[in-house]
């Protein structure tokens, strides 16, 4: 079986302590992966300097070839993984059987990563906005005849990464080549990203001494937080609202994305049926961006409908089935939970389960072996008083919510994306200057469909480097 | 496990003392009267005390204290120790002597090379009502020292933790460790010291970064304790925090005394294993769910202990913590118990490992 070592700094340690990796349908395990503690990180934080030096001797331009060079190994070469190795085929299996998503959609997983790769250059030149990347290796240049500094905050990275959501991990692919080290704390179930893009980097030519592994607990991600000056975490709402306005820490967490309809536009709502289903759908609902409320201010019944009887057939099939499209949930009883907690809010006036009538008998909790899963699930409120309407759960889980538009901004409350579908100037207007809006859309598009130059919750360069005064004179 | 003559005969002393009317406790022998059966009769040995089933820590909260005084201790100093309590009211444990012996039975497991009688200690760990702080000092001093104590309010901690007040919790821990350091720069001649581990690795990764060592600080001896102390833990800090300064771990309460560890290093995988200090307390590794019966050798149930001293009587009591159950050794003749970590039905609302 395999074992992946804790890796201080490129170096395998193995812990005597280990976690085992297990098949989410039928419990087997599949690896058996160390288990750091936290003075381990305390004290390999020292040599955290290091990390920044090898990439520093680096040139940037040579690291952005590095990287692409990594995203075709990641999706094409046989890599080291622990004290064995893997094909990207095996990759796929081991993080479908671990995490219960569809093999299919660990593949597009693989591709956004390879294509984040692939267009470093071009995702670095915009959220430095065109800065000459040399600024960030020197910390100080000019442009446009003024003196200019950007100062690195933190020689290396920390990540606590989720277990659920392998489409995260494009997110700290830029840092290596920023010149920045990393320091990843992996999910329990998703070891394997983590591992596999180490080893595409360390084979492309990225020093071993750039990248730290700490696999554990909790108290490993609190190590990492702990002794790292900048650490991007992923975790629940309470993980955000914790580390919420601190300056070292960038949570990411729920997203609780939606659709807004205006009003001039509502009266043909069939026409964006295929990018509200898109939204809801994709990647079993499981990331932040998937859409989980769809507000207009009428035709709602009509569209909830419309989206349950696409969703309807949507049924649990074997991971490797080329039409899977619903992941697993591998901790035992959160399905079960989720399933009673929405059955409550149902119980609230005016707060319908449409796709309920769409089902037919079909629960909408079915069970397979240790996975359970949860059926698409579309629910109607009429007012956005109820307590579901601003609900999110990891599946294809959505509130269509009746409000008239003037009150829309308003009550949705915060929101990661945003797609707006309206000509509105007035309505583009206020949408543009709402601070609770993240990422904002204009028109049908997808709230999945992402534009990687553009920053994700918050710019990582604004993030990672800090723009300073800075002047010299002769001596 | 069949409980030895030596134990037998002990547990019948133990019993006669706190049942009888002239030398027991008001709580035993109001129990006593209650129970309709008389301990001082029946009780022929160890096995006999599974007639009063599980002890109830709720009896150990609130007063009035003097109800665990044995007759037997009128009129000499009493102490009070007190566990828990972060939140209402925390558990106590009288004693007179009892701290004193069980330490200076511990004394004598310690390698006078690593541990020099006459040497100094420091004490980080928590101060207060505590049975830990008197503990420590009376072994610095039975061993010919004189101990060195900081402030350290670990209820305070366990707050700052459930509160999410991360950066008050490590401006606290610096506090501690500042107030540590400070000491062993100040030429007292330091060699033995009593941490918790995360105190341990605090302080010897501040000294690291003075460019120092825990070794080159005048540390020879450790002991600590506590149930983050597991054998990678024990790894980690004899490869990389100790500096070759001999440590050895330590499982104890207010409740128990001192249970101590067969040898462990790399020899053994660094696996920790503890055996309680015999007769005065026995441990035993029990059925989760019947706890009257004890589990094979290396299997995994609840720790229970029984204390049985002259000064307190605690028959079945089930600890917060399970482990595995370790066949006796050459040091220890008895049972023991490996892995010790928060017991699974307590863990999630368990605070552990704060200090």
């Amino acid at each position: 079986m395999l074992h992946l070592p804790v890796l201080r700094w490129g170096a395998p340690y193995e812990s005597l302590e280990v976690d085992e990796v297990v098949h989410f349908s039928t419990g087997e395990p599949i690896a058996t992966v160390s288990r750091a503690n936290g003075g381990l990180i305390q004290r390999d934080a020292r040599n955290a300097p290091r990390a920044r030096d090898v990439l520093r001797a680096i040139p940037i331009e040579d690291l952005i070839a590095r990287a692409g060079h990594a995203g075709q190994l990641y999706m094409t070469a046989t890599l080291p993984m622990g004290n064995g190795t893997q094909t990207p085929d095996e990759f796929v299996r081991a993080q479908s059987a671990s995490t219960g998503l569809p093999e299919r959609m660990c593949r597009a997983n693989m591709q956004k990563s390879a294509f984040v790769l692939a267009e470093m250059r071009a995702i670095l030149e915009s959220l430095t906005r065109g800065l000459s990347l040399d600024v960030l290796s020197n910390g100080y240049g000019e442009e446009r005849g003024v003196p200019i500094s950007y100062q690195a905050q933190s020689p290396v990275v920390g990540l606590v990464l989720p277990s659920n959501s392998p489409g995260v991990h494009a997110l700290w692919l830029p840092i290596i080549p920023l010149q920045i080290g990393l320091v990843l704390k992996p999910g329990p179930q998703e070891p394997w990203t983590p591992y596999r893009m180490t080893e595409a980097f360390y084979a492309a030519g990225v020093p071993r001494e750039a990248i730290a592994i700490y696999p554990g607990g909790a108290d490993v991600g609190a190590a990492v937080l702990d002794s790292v000056a900048r650490t991007i975490i992923f975790g629940g709402q309470a993980t955000v609202d914790r580390y919420r306005g601190n300056p070292g820490v960038q949570p990411h967490g729920p997203g609780f994305s939606k659709i807004l309809i205006g009003d001039d536009q509502v009266d043909r709502w069939e026409q964006f049926l295929d990018v509200m289903v898109d939204s809801v759908f994709l990647n079993s609902g499981r990331g932040c961006i998937n859409c989980s409320g769809i507000w207009a201010s009428r035709h709602t019944r009509a569209i909830a409908d419309a989206i349950a009887q696409r969703l309807a057939a949507v049924a649990p099939l074997p991971p490797d089935h080329p039409d899977a499209s619903l992941a697993a949930f591998t901790v035992p009883g959160v399905a079960e939970a989720i399933s009673r907690s929405i059955d409550a809010d149902l119980q609230a006036p005016g707060v319908t389960d449409v796709t309920a009538r769409h089902r037919g008998d079909r629960p909408r909790l079915v069970k397979a072996g240790r996975a359970d899963y949860l059926l698409p699930t579309v629910v109607h409120c009429d007012s956005p008083g109820a307590a579901i309407a601003n609900k999110e759960y990891m599946f294809p889980f959505v509130t269509v919510v009746e409000c008239p538009e003037s009150k829309m901004i308003e009550a949705i409350g915060p929101t990661l994306v945003c797609s707006a579908i309206t000509c509105n100037p007035a309505f583009r207007r206020t949408l543009t200057d709402a601070v609770h809006i993240d990422r904002l859309n204009i028109g049908p598009v997808p709230t999945t469909q992402l534009n990687w130059r553009q920053p994700h919750e918050g710019n990582l360069i604004d993030f990672l480097f800090r723009a300073r005064a800075f002047q010299t004179a002769g001596l | 496990m069949p409980a030895s003559p030596t134990l037998d005969a002990w547990v019948r002393e133990v019993v006669d003392r706190h049942f009888n009317p002239s030398t027991g406790s008001p709580f035993w022998l109001e129990y006593a009267k209650k129970a309709g059966w008389d301990p001082r009769r029946e009780v022929k040995g160890f096995s006999d005390l599974q007639r009063f089933g599980e002890f109830q820590d709720e009896w150990l909260r609130g007063g009035p204290v003097q109800r665990w005084i044995p007759k037997a201790l009128s009129g000499k100093p009493i102490f009070v120790f007190e566990t828990g309590g972060t939140t209402g009211i925390p558990k106590t444990r009288i004693a007179s002597e009892d701290f004193r012996t069980d330490y200076e039975l511990f004394s004598e497991t310690l390698p006078d090379e690593s541990f020099p009688k006459g040497s100094n200690w420091l004490m980080l760990g928590p101060s207060g009502p505590r049975r830990l702080r008197l503990a420590v000092e009376h072994l610095a001093q039975y061993r010919g020292g004189i101990c060195f104590c900081v402030d350290l309010h670990p209820r305070w901690v366990i707050k700052l933790i459930q509160k999410g007040w991360m950066e008050h919790l490590q401006a606290y821990k610096d506090h501690v460790i500042d107030q540590a350091v400070t000491i062993l720069q100040a030429n007292h001649d330091i060699r033995c010291m009593f941490a918790t581990p995360k105190l341990l690795e605090a302080l010897a990764l501040r000294l690291e970064s003075m460019g120092t060592t825990i070794r080159q600080a005048g540390i020879t001896g450790i002991f600590s304790g506590g149930t983050e102390f597991t054998p990678q833990w024990n790894r980690f800090a004899h490869e990389e925090l100790l500096d070759g300064a001999c440590m050895t771990p330590v499982y104890g309460n207010t409740l128990m005394g001192l249970a101590a560890s067969a040898p462990s290093g790399p020899q053994n995988g660094y696996k920790i294993t503890y055996y309680a200090p015999q007769p005065r307390a026995v441990v035993q590794v029990v059925d989760f769910d019947r706890p009257d019966r004890i589990v094979d050798y290396g299997k995994t149930g609840r720790v229970k202990l029984t204390t049985l001293t002259k000064e307190f009587f605690m028959p079945g009591f089930l600890e917060r913590d399970e482990g595995e159950r370790e066949p006796p050794c050459a040091r220890y003749p008895w049972d023991g118990v490996s892995g010790v970590r928060p017991y699974r039905g307590f863990a999630a609302t368990t605070t552990v490992g704060v200090y």
